[in-house]
């Protein structure tokens, strides 16, 4: 029992190091800025979450006394992770597309990023080199 | 057994940090280099969890809700600033 304990263990942190590694590498080695995104928003949170769940397991097999504290924060990490994903990648869509380019949302307003209620970011002075960079990868 | 398995889990995590580390320096864009941070708080949180294995204690738990919750807002309010040139409007 201990032995498989141990072998389900080992094999969760290998599983979960290797996402971990394939989700930081992907934010090094992909191309382009949005594809960029997917990395770390997938990959390294599942490594994240089969570490903690790894980790509960160690402690509900060998600790002292089980507890719930790891699944708590995988899910919160499992919450938060597209959440950030969706603000970056308009951050992306804001700094390197111009409002003309961006699709109709639908209703008779602009997006709200580029609205007349938003100020003029500090960053939007680099728009046009973003966009060139943007028409280069396609 | 569970020994190989961890240290192979912290030279994975490692070279992840190293290659956000990487990404903060030399990023293409202001997108990247919050993304690439907000990729080192969410790999310190795995690091610190294989930590409490190694030295079996539920002592870093705190840490590692800390990270997560001061990791998220602190990513949100980033692109929030630059989304809106404001945090709180």
């Amino acid at each position: 029992m201990e032995f498989y304990a141990e072998l389900l263990i080992s094999a969760m942190l290998v599983l979960a190091g290797f996402f971990g590694f394939v989700g930081s590498f992907g934010l090094v080695k992909l191309p382009d800025q949005m594809t960029r995104l997917h990395g770390p928003t997938k990959a390294a949170t599942l490594g994240v979450g089969g570490v903690l769940i790894a980790s509960l397991l160690w402690f509900a097999f060998f600790g002292d006394h089980y507890s719930w504290h790891e699944l708590l924060i995988a899910l919160f990490l499992f919450l938060t992770a597209p959440i950030t994903g969706l603000m970056i990648a308009k951050v992306n869509m804001h700094l390197t597309w111009s409002p003309d380019e961006l699709p109709h949302c639908g209703e008779d307003k602009h997006w709200a990023t580029f609205g007349n209620s938003a100020e003029r970011s500090l960053m939007d002075s680099t728009a046009e080199d973003g966009k060139d960079e943007r028409d280069h990868h396609e | 057994m569970i020994e190989y398995a961890l240290y192979f889990a912290f030279a994975c995590f490692g070279i992840g940090q190293l290659f956000c580390l990487y990404r903060v320096v030399f990023a293409p864009g202001v997108g990247d280099r919050v993304l690439a941070l907000d990729t080192m708080s969410i790999n310190m949180i795995a690091l610190i969890a294989l930590f409490g294995i190694l030295h079996d204690t539920t002592m870093y738990f705190e840490i590692m809700m800390l990270f997560a919750l001061v990791g998220f807002v602190s990513t949100v309010a980033y692109a929030k600033f630059l989304l809106r040139g404001d945090v709180i409007e």
